[in-house]
Parts: C-alpha cells; structure tokens; sequence
C-alpha cells in the first residue's frame, strides 16, 4: 500500500524497475483520471521499461505500483505488430482489440481519417495509416489506462496532427501516459509532461498545463 | 466422377475426409495467424509416433494418436514454447519414433507406410465419429477463442498487462490443433493433412479481404481441392496423399505467381 486518498487512477512510489537488473528508477508519479502525462528524455533513461513496469512486462526491484482497483490497461509498443501478410481488416481489428461495439465507429466520434481505412486489410495500409489505427483500437476500448511508446513513429505530418486531435478527445475519465522523443507531440496533447533524467523524472511546464 | 463420390463403398471415406478439409483449413489458418503454422507437420508427426505406439501395446491406432497429439499440444502449452521451435522438436521425435517403431514390428511398418502415403479409403465409423465430434467441439469453442488469439496476436502486451490466464485459451486452441491432426493424420494421412492445414490457409492469407473471408476462404479451397483429389486418386489409381498435395500446390502456385503485394509504404 503506497497511496493515499483520494486515490489517483495511478501512483508509482519510489519504484525501481529494469530486467536483470535495475534500469529506472526510484521514480514517483500520480497519474488521475483524466490526464495525459508525457514522458520525455533521452535514449537510455529507461522510459519504455517505466511503461513495460506499469504493464506487468517488466520486473520491479522496489517501490510500488499502485493502481486504481478494477482498472483495465491497454499498453502498445512502439512499433505494431506487421506480419508478412495480416488478412484483417480494420474493423475487425478494433473488435479484437475489445473496441466497445456501440461505440468506436459512431459517427462524430470515429475520426475522420479512419473512417475509410475500416473496410482495407491492415497489411494494404500504409505504416502511418496502421500506426493510427493501431493508436485509436487502444482508446476505443474501455481501457482506463492507456499506454503509448513513441505513438508519432511512422507518422507523416498529416497524420501526426490526426493523432494530436484524438488524444485531445479521447481523454475524459481515463488516463493516458505516452512516452516519446517528439517534444513539440508532447506540448500538444499532455496534460503534465515529465523529463526523464539520470536523476529521475522531473516535472517541467507545459503550453497546455494540468487542466487544459 | 458422381459414381465414384455416391459409391457406399466409398461414401463413409470420403464424408469423413469432406468433414476434416474443411476444419482443417480453419485450424491452418489459426496457427498460421500464431506464426505455428510448422503446428501441422509437428503434431501429425506425433500422431503418426503414438498411433504405431499405441498398436504395438494393444491400444487402437485412433485413440494412440490422438492421445500423442494431445499430449504434445497439452506439453507445449505448459512448457510455453510458442512459435516453431517447439513443433520442429516434435517433427524430429516423431519422425524418429515413428520409422524406429515402424522398422521394429510387422504391423508397425504397414500401419507407418500408409500413415505416410495416406489410407483414406479405409476411413471407418470410427474416424467418422472422431471428425464430428472435432467439429462439435470446434463448433462451441473456436468462435470464443477468436478474439483472444486476434487480440494476442496483435496486442501482445494485452493478457499480461491486465493479468489474464491466457493459458487457458492458450491450451483449448493447441488442443483442438493437437486432436484436428491426429484424426486427420490418421484419415488423410501425415503429408495430406500437413497441406490441408498450411495450403488453403496460405493462400486464403494472400486472398481474402478480411479475417472472416480468410477462414470461409481456406475452408472452401480445402474443401474443393480435396474433392478433386478423391476422384482424381481412383480414377487414375494414384495413392491419394501425394494427389491430394499435389492438387493443393497448384494453386498455391497459381497464387504465388500472381503476387499480390501484402504491404504498402
């Protein structure tokens, strides 16, 4: 038991996690629902085993990891899954994701770049076009916590921006921690946005701010 | 070519036969989803292995099979060995075991040769009654374990980051594998069943334009290319496994020439 009440969706108290051995930490966050916390910081600071920690794939040497009871993960790499040839389409990728049935192609809510790519097999889209649907089969569940790993790979521009719009919808009542190299992604769409540091994390000021 | 397909002698054959290639197909494309499609040769090996074991202790060639096919994809499962490491170890023990066996004993190397070149028309009530009961049990299960292994496949981290006993999805998917190919080892034979599983699914995954279509798809070509071959073998008095497989390889020829482009960008 590390928290206190009220409880966040999410509080990480002094955990030190890695593989064989320790690669991040000690590290301290609360995470409420809601938010979208970034994480920022160079190669080697031990940002995706933080988020492989969270997702049970990692092991944690001390501190704790606490989350809300009953909340549900939906945790992506960094690259998807591409196999030689993936004879599934993107509607019935959401529904394997557990995408909720009444809800993820509702008109308004399903964005627009998407709308067509429902009907074409995943491995006839282009890397970018997956990548974002990929993203969007994570938030179209009922996950409570999401976690992204540099989201904004093979994303042109276009893209980029359609994916900076859905995070920026998608986050009333749950909470979203991405991880990412791309500062200015970051600024745009978190909440709250950590540097990661040989120190660990520091909080530092966002455009955006807590309750934008 | 109807008298031959509505000829009593043959009917009991080739209902059973009809039965496992379509069901076959839809395993083949399941474990070529779970990049395990080595699965078929893996486990038709072990119960090509066990069904000469289980003659030379009394136990009939049927249950023998299935209960090494089983076994296997019971152990695999428990092991956790996924992906094709685990059925090439089970190609060599197989493979082993069943020419040492077969080399071994009179009855064995009988029972070995046409498990090898396939004796579909000796198929009897009892491997009749094995296929339907394969396809009941897929019938209940296999829309079930649709969407975890969907799921698993391309949201890997899903089961352990909420803590899932995904070994039990797991171990029902490698149990219907494990019992599709012993029963179809044992009718079709090992190298027929092999192609029944990987060919339709191979080229259904090239094909089809969605999941759903991919599994009516292998059904289909199993279905069709089976058909052929049955007429095919008696007709012209060929042994029907290597028919069988020859007949599936063209069009899976066919498919490969026309090379579609899996990916863009």
């Amino acid at each position: 038991m590390c928290a206190s009440d009220p409880r966040p969706l999410l509080q990480l108290d002094a955990l030190v996690a890695g593989y064989a051995r320790p690669v991040v930490g000690p590290v301290s966050l609360r995470l409420a629902r809601g938010e979208v916390l970034g994480l920022w910081g160079p190669n080697g600071t031990g940002k995706s085993t933080l988020l492989k920690a969270i997702g049970r794939s990692a092991r944690v040497f001390s501190g704790c990891i606490e989350l809300e009871s009953g909340a549900t993960l939906a945790h992506l790499d960094q690259q998807p899954v591409r196999l030689p040839a993936m004879p599934v389409t993107g509607r019935e990728l959401l529904r394997a994701a557990g995408a909720r049935p009444e809800e993820p192609e509702r008109p308004g809510r399903l964005p627009d770049v998407l709308a067509p790519l429902l009907k074409r097999r995943i491995d006839r889209l282009s890397g970018g076009q997956y990548q974002l649907l990929w993203v969007w089969s994570a938030l179209a569940t009922g996950a409570d916590l999401i976690l992204l790993d540099e989201p904004t790979n093979n994303l042109d521009p276009a893209n980029r921006a359609a994916l900076i719009e859905i995070l920026g919808r998608e986050r009333d009542g749950r909470g979203v921690l991405i991880v990412s190299h791309d500062h200015d992604f970051l600024e745009r769409v978190c909440s709250r946005l950590f540097e990661a540091r040989d120190t660990g994390l520091v909080e530092v000021r966002t455009a955006r701010g807590p309750e934008s | 070519m109807s008298e031959m397909l509505f000829d009593p002698l043959f009917q009991l054959p080739l209902l059973t036969g009809l039965l496992l290639a379509g069901l076959l197909p839809v395993l083949g494309a399941l474990a070529m989803l779970r990049d395990e499609w080595l699965a078929a040769l893996g486990l038709a090996h072990l119960a090509s292995a066990s069904a000469l074991l289980g003659q030379v202790l009394g136990v009939p060639a049927l249950i023998g099979a299935t209960l090494g096919a089983l076994g296997g994809g019971a152990i695999k499962t428990f092991l956790a060995a996924r992906g094709n490491i685990a059925y090439a170890f089970m190609i060599l023990a197989g493979w082993s075991a069943t020419l040492l066996i077969g080399a071994n004993t009179a009855l064995g190397e009988q029972l070995a040769r046409s498990l090898v070149e396939g004796q579909l028309y000796f198929a009897g009530i009892a491997e009749l009654a094995a296929g339907l009961l394969l396809l009941a049990l897929c019938i209940r299960y296999l829309p079930r374990l649709m969407r975890p292994v969907l799921r698993a496949r391309f949201f890997p981290r899903y089961e352990t980051a909420n803590r899932l006993a995904a070994w039990r999805w797991h171990l029902g998917l490698d149990l219907l594998t494990a019992g599709g190919l012993a029963i179809g080892t044992l009718t079709l034979g090992l190298m027929g069943t092999f192609a029944l599983v990987l060919v339709p699914a191979w080229i259904a995954f090239r094909l089809a334009p969605s999941w759903r279509w991919t599994l009516i798809g292998a059904s289909l070509t199993g279905v069709v290319g089976y058909l052929l071959a049955f007429v095919a073998a008696l007709e012209l008095d060929q042994p029907f496994g290597p028919v069988l497989v020859g007949g599936l390889l063209g069009p899976a020829l066919l498919t490969g020439w026309l090379g579609r482009p899996a990916r863009i960008g």
